[in-house]
């Protein structure tokens, strides 16, 4: 192929990025300021790289675009393999801009390791967005299971006091699920002799072997949304994670377990899918209900966050799982919107904590007479994380719930309860923070946003209201995958029910 | 044309937004901001009143009725919603009535938040807010109906929390917002069974569609219920916590914690009236369900029976307007629920009026003694504050339903509608809403009494400094009042009377079988005559009691202690919500994270594998290198594993 292999050129460039601020040398300081320009300039290029595959890419077809291939490990039919379609595209630039905003929202707080720190954002955004555009199951799993190395350090290195706790929670969690992933993996291997992922989405999987096969792949992804019960490594790690490394936890490794469903649970595994679904929904409703409910009773800022995080996931698993266009769509919406919301919101906690090192919510009140363009920007996010129309919230919770209510009315109404409770809590949190008297020791001379944070929060703000009021160039972009998806499912559907009526 | 009206004020609040971030450097630039926010504001408040009168012109006299589409919205399938902006009489009157009385407002804020810091904020929160309720009005489907409908329960939370320093200003706003959402919640589950049955959101392919969905039904928890009923029911969920209505009513009392303009305009033009406007704007799927329409009129009428109940021993002068708001919007619905749409719009119109003259007027009279608002401490204002006592004069007749003004036309036809229905529900709608004149000009007339008249219960200090409101205040009373007198009978024929088909055109849907509004001009005598003498009762007993024996509302209070006190805690709502559903919350939300999340499922979880493995773990050394080096060995053993299994199986 001739033509210019952007895919890996966004994949690698970090990579290479990295690479170089390990070859910086010179003083400690030096250093430290050495690293943070140039891991700035690296992701700006990167994002404004990974834009073009957006301007380039052809909304009508559900077709992977872009492919590059190379043979890799010819001996054992695995291949270099990339491409994006509807589905994937737009995470690769919301991975691109959020690794931005990471190295700006870390330009002061991070003041030891810094070149460290650096590589292992740059590192990890090869992995992510790697993860986004593999299409053959052992570089996916590679990308997949990679990420974690990056953030284990983040977490382990430049986290709080309970690091050592945080980061053992998730690596117990993690494995689990990723153990059962690899088998997985492997029984899909030597049944269908190949890793291609274009391939294997549309090879048919016997049905018995698909509700295992689902089951494994569930184990995984659940971990990662996650997914009640399996959520309480979540608070943990965002309350000990730096700031920076809350936004790419919430904004984008979240994303994995909802892409993954989309990915391989409803190609691959359709009939289990159609089975399984009440299970999801199960699960799903009591995500949205119950962490929605913790949330209501948290103290600690970072954790309210990651709690209202798992009740926003609970809307993405609940609309995958109706095969239905709004659904689907409205999941990724979803996706994409907690991705930029939650991670504005862990940015604005990281504002005040910067400021004052507390998390604890009781520890301000009152902020707005000191903060008004933090108040304007904290109430942007929180409107948008409780789905005002306008907002992107709103787009995603939306088409989510009316794709359920076609399935199943109990259900939607159920999750729909997520959006009152939603409204409870962070009006709550709202209200704790930003006003009332400002009366806390030590908030009288607290300043207000700098020209730094305010260019971290200009494009979030931007993006959410564009995407809620005009949402068309995002939908258009993954209708034609979706709709794909949901015709191979029907397809799916139809020979099961003729299968079952013979 | 329309289209402006919808967007001057987003405009004029977006750039009164903008300026409320300026930092002034001294006093006279602080000023000068000030001032321009309030004129841009103003003016585009102003301009876009004046465009829709002659909209509204357009419209409902001359029938260019239509849709100008803006842009697309949400596209997924078939569920397609577009910005737009609907125009027939029904969207033409309502931008009417809400810019006309906003403009007043925006003008009479000028003078009223004088003194406060935070003016470019108000401005800017005022025009927003008229601009949401425009979007809701003007919208050619349920979503975007949606929009305006959460953006009007938005600026409503930033109103009543405009002095965020104020804790209860902080409670109540919290609270509208969250009363307002369970009512949404209901709401939105109508739109998408609306989408389930009709495959669309858009008002006219649903209304096209209704007839052949007459007889449809929706399984719900198991059993078939009749599906037009239950899309309609849940809308109405919707409109019963936007309007305030019994059951989820309890934020707008609440919400007098905001600025008094903030309560003309909640209360009087916007907001509570989104949920009477939605009702008539859906009467094409309405008519089809008679059970929704008895639900609406039994809630409508017991509404109105309860707030006016409780609106007859409140003493703060602005929870006695807010009840009475409610009251008034319930005679807005069951005349709805009788199929009287047009008369509810009426009364909306009117309501619209004299409720803004009322709370402006009250805002006034507040002004004038210095932030008091418990009506206890007025009393003998009249000379010194004279505008202001003759508009509340008006506003007061207007409210009370005595002829000729406004509030008499309107509430008369809703009444006789009620009578005429020919229904069980409509007679006991017809019984309480004549019961509730009553009870309506006594606590009317019983605040413009305590208000003004009697010997005067403040201090001499703020007595001293009690002053008529400055022109820029007391220009949007006189202009108000106006309305109050001479709404009613300019509408009466275009809206009830003779040339009400032409008016209304395509906008209200009435079944033949359905003839309230047919029949209404044929009742007897003495339908007409018992509201209009139960409110003479009314107000006559209000003058006994506080004029001329003054001395008799506390023997009464001290003689039925259980009846009193149930009013005065308005039937004790607050604290049943506070015991079912609030504390329950807060403790299952604690029990759920203590327990559920730290002792169950870390107990045995995570926290349990560790205590074995920590061992493990310990040994491997620090954190960083220990269980990266697990990670990273789990997998490379899974390649090494991925790697065997595809050798053995090709070579094996």
């Amino acid at each position: 192929m001739t033509t210019f292999p952007i895919l890996s050129v966004t994949t690698f460039l970090p990579l290479v990025g990295a690479a170089f601020i390990l070859l910086i040398r010179g003083t400690p300081e030096e250093v430290a300021r050495n690293a943070r320009w140039t891991a700035l300039w690296v992701s700006l290029i990167t994002c404004v790289v990974s834009l073009f595959i957006w301007f380039g890419f052809d909304s009508r077809t559900p077709d992977f675009q872009y492919q590059e291939e190379a043979q890799w490990i010819a001996d054992f039919g695995i291949t270099y393999r990339l491409g994006v379609d509807g589905i994937s595209m737009l995470f690769i630039p919301l991975t691109t801009l959020l690794t931005i905003i990471c190295v700006l929202a870390s330009w002061e707080s991070i003041t030891e390791r810094v070149r460290e720190y650096m590589v292992a954002f740059l590192a990890m955004e090869t992995m992510m967005v790697g993860m986004f555009s593999a299409l053959d199951l052992f570089l996916f799993y590679i990308f997949f299971e990679g990420t974690l190395i990056p953030m284990f350090l983040i977490i382990g290195i430049w986290g709080g006091p309970r690091r050592v706790y945080s980061a053992f929670k998730f690596f117990l969690y993690t494995l689990a699920g990723s153990v059962l992933m690899l088998l997985a993996m492997l029984a899909i291997y030597s049944e269908a002799g190949t890793t291609s992922i274009p391939v294997l989405m549309t090879h048919r999987f016997p049905e018995s072997m698909q509700t295992w096969l689902w089951i494994a792949f569930f184990a995984s992804f659940a971990v990662k949304v996650p997914m009640w019960p399996v959520h309480t490594w979540l608070p943990d790690a965002h309350v000990e994670a730096p700031t920076a490394g809350s936004v790419i936890l919430a904004g984008v490794l979240l994303k994995f377990g909802g892409y993954g469903f989309l990915r391989f649970s409803l190609p691959m595994f359709p009939v289990a899918s159609i089975e399984l679904a009440p299970f999801v929904f199960g699960l799903s409703i009591i995500a949205v209900i119950y962490t929605s409910l913790v949330a209501l009773a948290q103290e600690d800022m970072k954790k309210l966050i990651a709690y209202s995080s798992v009740a926003h996931m609970g809307f993405v698993t609940a609309g995958t799982f109706t095969f239905t266009p709004q659904g689907l769509q409205g999941a990724i919406v979803q996706m994409l919107s907690h991705g930029l919301v939650s991670a504005a919101l862990f940015l604005i906690v990281g504002v005040v904590y910067d400021r004052m090192h507390s998390r604890l919510i009781d520890s301000y009140g009152g902020l707005v007479s000191r903060m008004p363009a933090y108040a304007i920007a904290f109430m942007v996010f929180m409107l948008a994380s409780v789905g005002l129309p306008g907002t992107s919230g709103f787009v995603g919770e939306i088409l989510v719930l009316v794709g359920l209510y076609q399935v199943s009315p109990v259900a939607a109404a159920l999750v729909a309860t997520g959006v009152v409770l939603g409204a409870a809590y962070m009006l709550y949190l709202y209200r704790r923070i930003v006003f009332g008297k400002l009366t806390k020791d030590g908030l009288a001379k607290i300043l207000d946003l700098s020209p730094r944070e305010i260019a971290v929060f200009a494009p979030l703000i931007l993006l959410v209201l564009w995407i809620g009021i005009y949402p068309a160039p995002v939908l258009d972009v993954m209708h034609a995958s979706v709709e794909n998806l949901i015709s191979q499912i029907d397809a799916a559907r139809g020979s099961a029910l003729a299968m079952a009526g013979r | 044309m329309a289209v402006a009206v919808v967007l001057l004020p987003l405009l004029g609040g977006l750039i009164a937004g903008i300026l409320a971030f300026a930092t002034p450097a001294n006093h006279d630039a602080r000023h000068t901001v000030d001032r321009l926010a309030q004129y841009v504001t103003c003016a585009a408040m102003i301009v876009a009143a004046l465009l829709a009168v002659a909209v509204f012109y357009d419209v409902a006299v001359r029938g260019n009725v239509g849709t100008d589409d803006l842009f697309r919205w949400i596209e997924s399938g078939t569920f397609e919603v577009s910005w737009a902006v609907k125009m027939d009489t029904l969207s033409a009157l309502m931008i009417m009535v809400v810019s006309v009385v906003s403009s007043a407002i925006h003008v009479y804020s000028i003078g009223y938040m004088h003194h406060d810091p935070s003016i470019p904020r108000f401005m800017s929160y005022l025009s927003l807010f008229t601009f949401c309720m425009l979007a809701l009005v003007t919208s050619d489907n349920l979503v975007q109906l949606f929009f305006g409908w959460e953006g009007v329960g938005l600026m409503s939370y930033l109103l009543i929390g405009f002095w965020y320093e104020k804790p209860s200003a902080n409670a109540a706003a919290i609270k509208a917002f969250l009363v307002n959402r369970v009512g949404d919640f209901g709401f939105a589950l109508g739109i998408f069974a609306t989408y389930l049955m009709f495959d669309s959101v858009d008002f006219d392919a649903i209304f096209q569609a209704v007839p052949g969905k007459a007889d449809a039904t929706m399984r719900i928890f198991g059993g078939e219920f009749h599906a037009i009923t239950v899309v309609c029911l849940l809308l109405f969920v919707g409109a019963m916590g936007k309007s305030a209505q019994i059951g989820l009513h309890t934020w707008l009392p609440d919400a007098m914690e905001g600025p008094t303009p903030v309560s003309a305009l909640i209360h009087a033009a916007t907001m509570v009236t989104a949920g009477v406007f939605m009702v008539a704007r859906l009467s094409p799927v309405f008519e089809y369900s008679d059970v929704a329409l008895t639900v609406v009129t039994i809630v409508g009428a017991t509404t109105a029976l309860f707030a006016a109940s409780v609106g007859c021993v409140q003493n703060d002068i602005k929870r006695v307007i807010a009840y009475s708001t409610c009251s008034q919007l319930g005679y807005m619905f069951f005349a709805c629920g009788v199929s009287a749409y047009s008369a509810g719009v009426f009364h909306l119109m009117t309501h619209a009026f004299f409720k803004a003259l009322l709370f402006l007027g009250a805002g006034s009279v507040i002004h004038a003694l210095s932030d008091e608002q418990d009506l206890r401490k007025m009393g003998g204002l009249w000379r010194l504050i004279p505008v202001t006592y003759v508009v509340m004069w008006i506003g007061s007749l207007a409210g009370a339903g005595i002829w000729p003004f406004a509030g008499y036309y309107s509430k008369d036809i809703i009444l006789e509608a009620a009578f005429a229905s020919g229904t069980t529900v409509g007679q006991f709608a017809f019984w309480v809403g004549a019961a509730t004149a009553c009870l309506t000009a006594f606590y009317t007339f019983r605040l413009l009494i305590l208000t003004f008249h009697g010997a005067p219960h403040a201090d001499e200090a703020v007595m001293a400094r009690v002053h008529e409101s400055p022109a820029i205040m007391l220009w949007p009373l006189i202009f108000l009042a106006i309305g109050a007198v001479t709404a009613g009978f300019v509408g009466y024929s275009a809206f009830d009377g003779e040339g009400a088909d032409r008016f209304w055109g395509e906008a209200i849907l009435i079944f033949d079988s359905h003839p309230a509004l047919e029949h209404a001009h044929h009742v007897a005598p003495w339908v007409k005559f018992l509201p209009l003498s139960l409110s003479g009762l009314g107000i006559a007993i209000a003058v006994l009691l506080y004029a001329i024996r003054p001395t008799l509302p506390d023997a009464i209070a001290r003689t039925f202690p259980g009846l009193h006190k149930f009013l005065l805690n308005k039937w004790y709502f607050d604290e049943l919500y506070d015991m079912l559903f609030v504390r329950p919350s807060f403790a299952l939300a604690r029990n759920l994270w203590k327990t559920g999340d730290e002792a169950i499922i870390d107990g045995f979880g995570p926290n349990g594998l560790a205590s074995g493995t920590l061992n493990l773990a310990s040994r491997a050394g620090a954190l960083q290198s220990g269980f990266l080096y697990h990670y990273a060995f789990a997998m490379l053993a899974g390649v090494v594993i991925l790697v065997s299994w595809y050798l053995f199986s090709r070579l094996g």
